[in-house]
């Protein structure tokens, strides 16, 4: 029996056969992305709606593309020009994006449990895209599959995540899912950044402050970019980052040999990471990107998809005795 | 709703004489083997066009290529397939363009999946032409469909199932005509 979610919240109430199962379906997707005709019709007359109430760029072009290649329609929301910069409360935009029947929300948004929130009160199945310093699942799954492509499994791997790990929702998903999966990890940046809580997050969290120790028998080394916005609050200067924090090629060597190194973007090159590791063989950043189309076709097929209740269906199933 | 087994259509012995014939009949109907290849739809038109190509090349000595087809996403009435679906990767290892292809499955009945598997095959590429086998054929055609290899035609109604059993998949061998009961 396949394990049901209705809607895609986060990577902490998946458990292990969720989450296998749809690291499982996005083969035959990414097989799709080689073919020379990208276009299915398996979601036409369907209508994604794309709610960004925070800016995004790659994430919404990963979703539009996903939807487009299934046959599906979007609806765009965007920060930029939408109505909550004339004061629309979240729940009223949302109510109007509903009112248009589109068949899922991908949303994101800059408070954390934003998603969540919508999802208690749309009848729509909601994608979270992003939400606060919160969750970010279909880049924590996008990541699982490109480690599991790359290293033959997802179990038991030493994972250092470098950087802002406070805010970073894509660190939160992806401890989130890895340490289901027996994952060691290891977080390291400046101790502004690197709370003693999050150690609760998961079992087997540890926190390093000098870099060459965090990567020391590293197999995945999770790069996250620093959010130059952030770098005034208690001032880090970026020099000093980068002397401190920079993954160079040097330091890269105390990892495993086999080591992969990962980075969700946009990549800031020179600060958060020498152009050597990002252009090196390690490097998966581009493969994370194709693989993130992979997932969300396999996300969107299967929440639009999949029957809203467990009720056995009374429809004719003409291919079944085909 | 009960099923009940009405009557056995093929034992196992006779599966395997038809589908010596259907091996026979497509090499012949196709002038030889060249650029010939088999594709099975899942599941069961895998294992049947595994066997049909193992008995060409028992008499042939021609090693026919065979790929498989998931038609899942190509479906047309996925909202209502119950339950959720499961998509599986193609195994296609060849280029289709100008080949001669001939789709394989157990039973044709609305020629929906035939239908599906078309449009699937196109996205893969342009094959020169694409002929349809089938163990079974029981009518009740809802699109302009037909098989040129047939194993066996069946009158059938529309509350009945042909249930074609397979040893890879089933552990058994034959074929049966069931019907709904309420």
């Amino acid at each position: 029996m396949i394990p049901r979610f209705r809607n895609l919240l986060g990577t902490e109430p998946l458990n292990r056969e969720q989450i296998e199962f749809i690291l499982d379906q996005t083969r035959p997707f990414q097989e799709f992305q080689r073919h020379p005709l990208k276009k299915l019709a398996t979601l036409r007359g369907k209508t994604v709606a794309l709610a960004f109430f925070e800016p995004s760029t790659r994430t919404r072009i990963s979703f539009a593309t996903a939807a487009s290649r299934l046959g599906a329609d979007t609806m765009n929301l965007q920060a930029e020009s939408s109505s909550l910069k004339k004061g629309e409360s979240l729940l009223d935009t949302v109510w109007t994006l509903e009112a248009m029947k589109p068949d899922i929300v991908v949303m994101r948004h800059s408070s954390s449990g934003a998603a969540d929130f919508v999802a208690r009160h749309i009848d729509v199945p909601v994608i979270n895209a992003g939400d606060g310093s919160h969750e970010h699942p279909s880049q924590a799954l996008l990541d699982a599959l490109t480690i599991r492509d790359r290293k033959g499994s997802l179990d038991n791997w030493n994972l250092t995540i470098l950087g802002d790990i406070l805010h970073s929702r894509v660190a939160r998903s992806n401890i989130h899912l890895l340490s289901k999966f027996g994952a060691r990890i290891t977080l390291c940046g400046p101790p502004m950044w690197i709370p003693r809580e999050l150690e609760s997050l998961a079992p087997n969290i540890r926190r390093v402050w000098r870099i060459e120790e965090a990567l020391d028998g590293a197999d995945v080394v999770m790069v996250l970019r620093v959010q130059t916005e952030r770098m005034h609050e208690p001032a880090l200067p970026a020099d000093e980052y980068v002397r401190r924090y920079q993954l160079t090629p040097e330091r890269l060597r105390l990892a495993r040999p086999d080591a992969i190194v990962m980075h969700p973007g946009p990549m800031i090159r020179g600060l958060e990471i020498d152009p050597a590791v990002a252009d090196g063989p390690q490097s998966c950043v581009l493969e994370q990107v194709t693989n993130g189309l992979a997932v969300r076709m396999t996300l969107l097929f299967h929440l639009i998809s999949a029957p809203a209740t467990d009720a056995p269906h009374p429809a004719k199933e003409s291919h079944a005795s085909d | 709703m009960r099923v009940v087994e009405k009557r056995q259509l093929l034992s196992a012995e006779e599966m395997d004489r038809t589908l010596q014939r259907l091996a026979h009949e497509i090499v012949e109907k196709s002038g030889g083997t060249a650029d010939l290849a088999l594709i099975g739809i899942r599941r069961r038109g895998v294992p049947l066009s595994e066997r049909l190509a193992k008995s060409i090349e028992a008499f042939s000595g021609v090693k026919i290529p065979v790929g498989t087809l998931d038609i899942t996403l190509y479906r047309d009435d996925l909202s209502t397939v119950a339950p959720q679906p499961v998509v599986q990767s193609n195994d296609i290892s060849f280029p289709v363009d100008d080949r001669d292809l001939v789709l394989v499955d157990d039973v044709l009945y609305t020629g929906r999946t035939v239908r599906a598997a078309m449009n699937g095959l196109f996205d893969l590429g342009r094959p020169r032409r694409i002929r349809l086998c089938v163990l079974i054929d029981r009518g009740h055609r809802e699109l302009p469909v037909e098989a040129v290899f047939i194993g066996r035609t069946v009158d059938t109604s529309d509350t009945e199932i042909v249930e074609v059993r397979l040893q890879e998949i089933d552990r058994e061998e034959r074929v049966m005509l069931v019907d709904r009961v309420s």
